[in-house]
């Protein structure tokens, strides 16, 4: 009975989702992105795509590891073709860097705009383009109504959205499926060599709609994302085995 | 069928200016021009005509004739200017248009008339239209133009020879009636040959060596048995379409229909022929002679209608119809071969085929223009900020690798900024830096990484770039301008963030 249940409410979980906006797609294949332990958090156990997720920072700094950590998506997206539209005020992106994350630099289409009007509005058709595999918005400020646009705009084409809030004066609730903080991490070499290591940064998952909040450490090692496990020395016997 | 119309302006130049000095409309007056020290008649109007003054005649016997005779100076360029203007508004008509000189306008209206409701009713609206205005004239339309133009100067009211009947209706008027140069007229009336049908039938071999070759071509022409070419005013243009109005139009909305109606029309013209819109305009012909237009672009050739109209639409609102349009006209200035499926085919190196992409970036440019919208290709510089170069094509390839031997910022700071550094000395990454008045406790470091100025384009000194990570785990890239120096305190700069 208690089985029965259990069975029952799972299964209407699934079926609750698609009507909160959620639904699983391109079925068959690979969403998963190596998110790794992050996956965890997500209701249906991937990363959720055709949705709109915002990213929060306050300095460069963080705002640099946020455009890092959203490549690394980017990445895995563009695998299954498409282009991406990278929507912003300034020009600071630096295309070639780009291509250490997985992303073909010149399958990016940057839209530079001033006016905040312009900026939202632009947002708002790219997202509704099928044809892409993801649009970046650098947006600082948005309303709720705005942020409900968004969602309902992938809703129809299930293009996944990335919404990058540097310095937002606030952080009001919004209809976006998620919020995430990067922050950069000191990286570290595993057996102590001089020189940086791989990008590693502090994923919070500040809110998830269904999802359970978390905080994670991952690095950017060989093309994927790889979480920082505690016990560093079964990975280090597995470095050395590897290398020979 | 081909059908012409020609409109013959019995007093062109004189009702001009009865038109622009209404006094003149109740007195006989001439135009006159010098010609070997005399003012010689060009023209004259109906009233000074009725007293029998005439073009030709000297200024001086024509006042003895009516001495209160106003005469005014002639310009020589008139009659063209007149006369091109008015075909140009005779566009609304038909697209082919001439002016024929000294006091005619020929028109292929092949086609056209029945949208007026027969030709009967074509040239009335031409003859109304055109008397509205004040200018005398008779339109009439024939299978060639010779024969509408003897009619339009000799035929009586009818204005109409059926097809096929030119050779009919021509017999029984003068040679004169075939364009032919004065001496040849006057020759023919010499011999008695008074009327059409007295040459029509002669051989042609005996026509040529008495008049000319000139002679037969015009007789040939009038009669439909050679074609005769004519220069309209605007050229043609092959991609157009034109919707004329029963009422003028003032409404937003029957712009709209207007614009979607013409769309359809061209767009499946453009279809079959494969060919797309790169640029095209959407013009309003307004009742008060005015004309207000729209113009669209796109990134890569389309007969799309619904794309087509969501990118006109958006500018709908800046045209004014004022009094209301009586006319629509679209037009696709740049046209490109529209190629689908070679582009599935052979265009996958880009990756943005995606048929949806182009009208996106469309909406942008028409909104933003084409200067926000920015794609980037790999070139083959080692100053950071050259490295990559703009791309204007969707379907530009690459010439290129992207370098990615060494790690790169994601975020690059354009100009590079000014930091504060410790570094010893000669050539080891900075300790500490401060940026912004925070100051930054270097951990680990890369480097230097050398990169030299391109000598050939730009001076300056080498950089020495140093990838940095802080206490705080933030990773930035910095150089040293130059060479360490005793007498000179290096430069150092922040140039990016790495992710």
């Amino acid at each position: 009975m208690q089985a029965d249940k259990k069975e029952i409410l799972s299964q209407l979980k699934i079926e609750i989702l698609p009507l909160g906006g959620l639904k699983s797609i391109r079925a068959g294949s690979d969403s998963d992105l190596g998110l790794g332990p992050v996956n965890d958090a997500f209701p249906q156990g991937h990363f959720p795509l055709g949705a709109v997720h915002e990213f929060i920072s306050h300095e460069p700094e963080s705002a640099t590891a946020s455009v890092g950590f959203i490549a690394g998506l980017i990445g895995g997206l563009m695998k299954l073709g498409g282009a991406v539209i990278w929507i912003s005020s300034s020009k600071n992106i630096f295309p070639p860097a780009l291509k250490m994350f997985g992303i073909e630099p010149s399958r990016i289409i940057f839209i530079q705009l001033q006016n905040e009007k312009d900026l939202l509005w632009s947002m708002e058709e790219a997202l509704k383009c099928s044809g892409l595999a993801a649009v970046v918005g650098e947006i600082p400020e948005m309303s709720f109504t705005t942020s409900r646009r968004f969602q309902l705009a992938v809703e129809q084409s299930r293009v996944t959205g990335f919404v990058l809030r540097s310095n937002p004066r606030n952080l009001n609730a919004n209809a976006l499926v998620s919020r995430w903080r990067i922050q950069s991490l000191p990286s570290e070499f595993y057996d102590e060599l001089p020189g940086i290591g791989f990008p590693r940064w502090n994923v919070e998952l500040l809110k998830i709609r269904n999802g359970k909040p978390g905080s994670w450490q991952l690095e950017w090692a060989e093309e994927s994302f790889r979480p920082v496990f505690e016990n560093i020395p079964s990975i280090i016997a597995d470095f050395e085995r590897k290398t020979g | 069928m081909v059908r012409f119309v020609t409109i013959w302006f019995r007093s062109l130049k004189t009702d001009w200016f009865s038109i622009r000095q209404p006094a003149l409309r109740d007195i006989p007056f001439v135009l006159a021009a010098p010609d070997h020290g005399r003012m010689i008649i060009t023209a004259a109007n109906n009233l000074a005509r009725i007293e029998g003054i005439d073009t030709g005649m000297v200024v001086a016997d024509a006042r003895a004739i009516i001495p209160s005779l106003k005469v005014m100076n002639d310009d020589p360029g008139l009659s063209f200017r007149l006369l091109k203007s008015i075909a140009e508004w005779c566009i609304r008509y038909t697209d082919i248009v001439a002016v024929d000189l000294p006091d005619g306008i020929i028109m292929n209206v092949t086609g056209c008339a029945h949208l007026w409701g027969g030709e009967l009713a074509y040239i009335k609206d031409i003859n109304t239209r055109i008397k509205n205005k004040g200018y005398h004239v008779r339109a009439t339309i024939a299978d060639t133009l010779g024969a509408a133009w003897a009619i339009a100067h000799y035929g009586d009211r009818n204005p109409i020879i059926e097809s096929g009947k030119q050779k009919e209706a021509l017999l029984s008027f003068p040679p004169s009636a075939l364009r032919l140069d004065e001496v040849v007229v006057e020759r023919l009336h010499k011999l008695g040959l008074n009327q059409v049908k007295n040459i029509i039938y002669m051989p042609r071999s005996v026509l040529k060596r008495r008049f000319g070759n000139e002679f037969i071509k015009k007789l040939e022409q009038a009669l439909g048995n050679e074609e005769e070419q004519i220069l309209p005013v605007i050229p043609v243009e092959p991609w157009r379409e034109r919707l004329p109005c029963f009422e003028p139009i003032v409404t937003a909305t029957g712009i709209e229909i207007a614009l979607q109606r013409l769309l359809d029309s061209i767009c499946i013209r453009l279809q079959k022929e494969g060919i797309g819109i790169r640029k095209a305009l959407f013009k309003g012909f307004r009742t008060d002679g005015k004309s207000v237009q729209i113009e669209i672009g796109t990134h890569r050739a389309t007969h799309n209608v619904l794309h087509l109209y969501k990118l006109f639409e958006y500018k709908i609102s800046t045209i004014e119809p004022a009094p209301g349009i009586e006319m629509f006209m679209i037009e696709a200035i740049k046209t490109e071969k529209v190629s689908p499926f070679q582009e599935k085919l052979w265009d996958t190196t880009t990756g943005l085929e995606d048929p949806e992409l182009p009208v996106l970036l469309d909406k942008f440019s028409n909104r933003f223009g084409n200067s926000p919208i920015h794609r980037f290709l790999p070139a083959e510089h080692y100053i950071p900020e050259k490295s990559f170069k703009e791309s204007n094509s969707l379907n530009e390839p690459a010439t290129t690798t992207w370098k990615i031997e060494r790690p790169r910022p994601v975020q690059l700071l354009n100009p590079p900024e000014r930091i504060e550094v410790t570094a010893p000395i000669p050539d080891y990454p900075p300790m500490n830096f401060r940026w912004k008045g925070k100051l930054h406790k270097i951990k680990k470091s890369d480097g230097p990484e050398r990169i030299e100025q391109e000598w050939w384009i730009q001076d300056g000194p080498h950089r020495d770039y140093y990838a940095v990570e802080d206490d705080e785990g933030q990773r930035y890239w910095v150089f040293r301008s130059g060479h360490y120096n005793t007498d000179i305190i290096p430069v150092w700069y922040l140039h990016g963030f790495f992710a």
